[in-house]
């Protein structure tokens, strides 16, 4: 087994990046996020890659889709009002067909909101993270571990399926310190036939576009792209469980609400009530089947989250309403204490006959 | 016997420019430079939203599309991802000087090695002939159906004079496509400019005084007579920085 090393998230995450081939980032300086450009600054010219400090995150994202449409792994990283100025280039790599890593160490909003820890970019994550018709691959890491091997997974997926893959994290995961392992294991290589690379006069060129004024040609590929889209839900859908086997209340979160959660889940069942956990690790595609499934058996579900309540929709559509789905939340950087999910599972199991054994 | 013919780098497909529009002789200005400095196989062009984000299929070099603006940034990252090859942008007046400004004064103070194709034409083609950063004084456009009132709108944007300020950029010159011979001066500039990049010199932007005789409303050849009389006098042709030769000069 790997050594352990105890490193910051946000750091893990930039070291990660690096084992998975990355040797370009573009960044801008935000708050809660600045540790992995300044790990980078540190880190890509002792290994030949490109650091480069963007005029803004709009410069950076296209300096991205720039790298990406050349064929080579590249990176951006911000914080939630950075990545709503990302969203224009989001729209286009998905238009290019690019594949490429965001990272969203989210904060409160809206607006330029706060710093502390926020979960309240869901929807703009899994929903609207740019104008069109189009997918982006969400991964919400719970851990420093996960920081690391989420975004080794995430370069993986970026190339296999040609999209964007974004980190969901939050400032809890940026600046927390853990123990990770860096084995990460094989870089899987893709062929890249379209990329840009110049045709060295032994080709037709590549074009790289996501423009097309003919309707039935747009609606072909945003077709295409969506067959491709049902094939990711099918196969790529990650989660884990916590002490679900027999529950009658499922609480579902993820990241920094996640590990809170955990401890309410251990507390309710030291007091009788039979309550678990299913963990999303991808928020797109969500871990849909699962939920339905788990529908059958539970009696109520408990969506903690650190907004206003956004993944309680895609609860409430997996398991097609089928359970009363409860939220617990706090915003504006706040967080969820055990005390109140150990509360909102407390309620739940009440009122849907979950509190007898 | 051949005595002229289409460049190599140019696609043997038909243009969709209006008649009379000078994209086409800038297209193939451009590709001259690519033919005669052998660099096809590893020129790689970036498109930008107007009327000449199609010129991703006119040139037979490697192409990106990119969004309004954005040229200069996602140059500067094929550039990046591989030093070897060779990365033009061919932009608008409102790509480059109004939504693109600051990817393109950062570029330049970055001297990001790559060459700036800038067509200044005083207006916004592709949606019809709106009030571009360089519209004149007076001008009228769709959006300045009164002619552009500097009182409310303020004054066209210089951009070579502009960049001169900027110690990054390598190499700026403003030329014209209105007559054989600012043609075949505008020929050589991007040429060098390519030259430049070649040499690894930095950023390079030629601007090229062109015609819209579209939405300007004039035929194509008053069209030319409105750049020289109009737009020469107020953006003058010339070079506004050359790094090297001012060095060369010391």
């Amino acid at each position: 087994m790997a050594d352990k090393v105890l490193m910051k998230g946000n750091e893990a995450l930039a070291e990660a990046a690096i084992m998975a081939g990355c040797r370009h980032y573009f960044g801008y300086p935000i708050t809660p996020q600045t540790e992995v450009a300044a790990y980078l600054a540190k880190r890509m010219p002792q290994i030949g890659g490109t650091f480069l400090q963007a005029e803004s995150e709009v410069a950076a994202i296209n300096m991205v889709i720039g790298v990406a449409s050349a064929g080579k792994r590249v990176m951006t990283s911000s914080s939630s009002p950075g990545i709503s100025l990302k969203s224009e280039g989001i729209s286009y790599l998905a238009g290019c067909d690019l594949p490429a890593l965001i990272v969203n160490v989210q904060r409160g909003g809206p607006g330029l909101g706060g710093i502390q820890p926020s979960q309240s970019d869901y929807f703009q994550a899994t929903r609207g993270a740019g104008h069109g018709d189009f997918r982006m691959l969400v991964l919400a890491p719970a851990s420093v571990q996960e920081m690391a091997s989420l975004v080794f997974k995430g370069f993986d997926l970026a190339d296999k399926y040609r999209m964007t893959t974004m980190i969901l994290a939050d400032g809890t995961m940026g600046q927390m310190m853990e123990p990770v392992s860096l084995d990460m294991g094989e870089v899987k290589a893709y062929e890249k036939p379209w990329a840009v690379t110049g045709t060295k006069g032994e080709r037709t060129h590549n074009i790289v576009n996501s423009l097309s004024l003919l309707p039935e040609e747009l609606e072909q590929w945003n077709i295409r792209r969506y067959e491709m889209y049902k094939q990711i839900e099918e196969t790529e859908a990650m989660h884990e469980e916590f002490m679900t086997e027999d529950a009658d209340i499922v609480v579902v979160a993820f990241g920094v609400a996640a590990r809170v959660a955990r401890n309410a889940i251990v507390a309710a069942r030291e007091k009788g009530i039979k309550a678990g956990m299913i963990r999303p690790i991808t928020l797109w595609p969500f871990p849909k089947k699962v939920l339905f499934e788990k529908a059958k058996t539970a009696k109520a579900f408990i969506s903690v989250e650190l907004n206003m309540g956004q993944m309680i929709e895609d609860v409430e559509l997996s398991i097609r309403c089928s359970r009363p789905v409860y939220l617990c939340s706090r915003t504006g950087g706040m967080i969820p204490t055990p005390e109140q999910v150990l509360q909102s599972i407390e309620k739940a199991a009440k009122e849907n006959g979950g509190d007898k054994e | 016997m051949i005595v002229f013919e289409k460049p190599k780098a140019l696609a043997d497909v038909k243009l969709h420019y209006c008649p009379g529009c000078t994209h086409g002789i800038i297209h193939r200005l451009v590709a001259e430079a690519i033919d005669e400095l052998g660099i096809e196989g590893r020129t790689i062009g970036v498109a930008p939203v107007g009327c000449s984000v199609f010129a991703y299929n006119y040139f037979n070099c490697d192409m990106v599309q990119a969004a309004h603006g954005r040229a200069p940034a996602v140059a500067t990252g094929v550039k990046r991802a591989d030093p070897n090859n060779i990365v033009f942008t061919y932009q608008g007046d409102g790509d480059l000087a109004a939504i693109g400004t600051a990817e393109t004064v950062h570029s330049a103070a970055r001297g990001e090695n790559i060459t700036v194709i800038f067509v200044n034409n005083a207006i916004y083609g592709m949606t019809g002939g709106q009030m571009a950063p360089t519209t004149l004084p007076g001008q009228v456009t769709q959006t300045s159906p009164y002619g552009r009132q500097v009182e409310s709108v303020g004054y066209p944007v210089k951009v070579c004079e502009l960049l001169s300020n900027v110690t990054g950029a390598a190499y700026l010159e403003r030329v014209s496509v209105n007559d054989v011979k600012n043609v075949k001066n505008a020929a050589r500039a991007i040429k060098k400019a390519f030259r430049y990049q070649l040499e690894g010199k930095g950023f390079s932007l030629i601007e090229v005084l062109s015609t819209c005789p579209t939405n300007w409303g004039l035929t194509p050849d008053k069209a030319l007579k409105w750049l020289e009389e109009n737009m020469m006098p107020y953006y003058p042709l010339g070079v506004y920085k050359d790094k090297y030769a001012e060095e060369a000069g010391k």
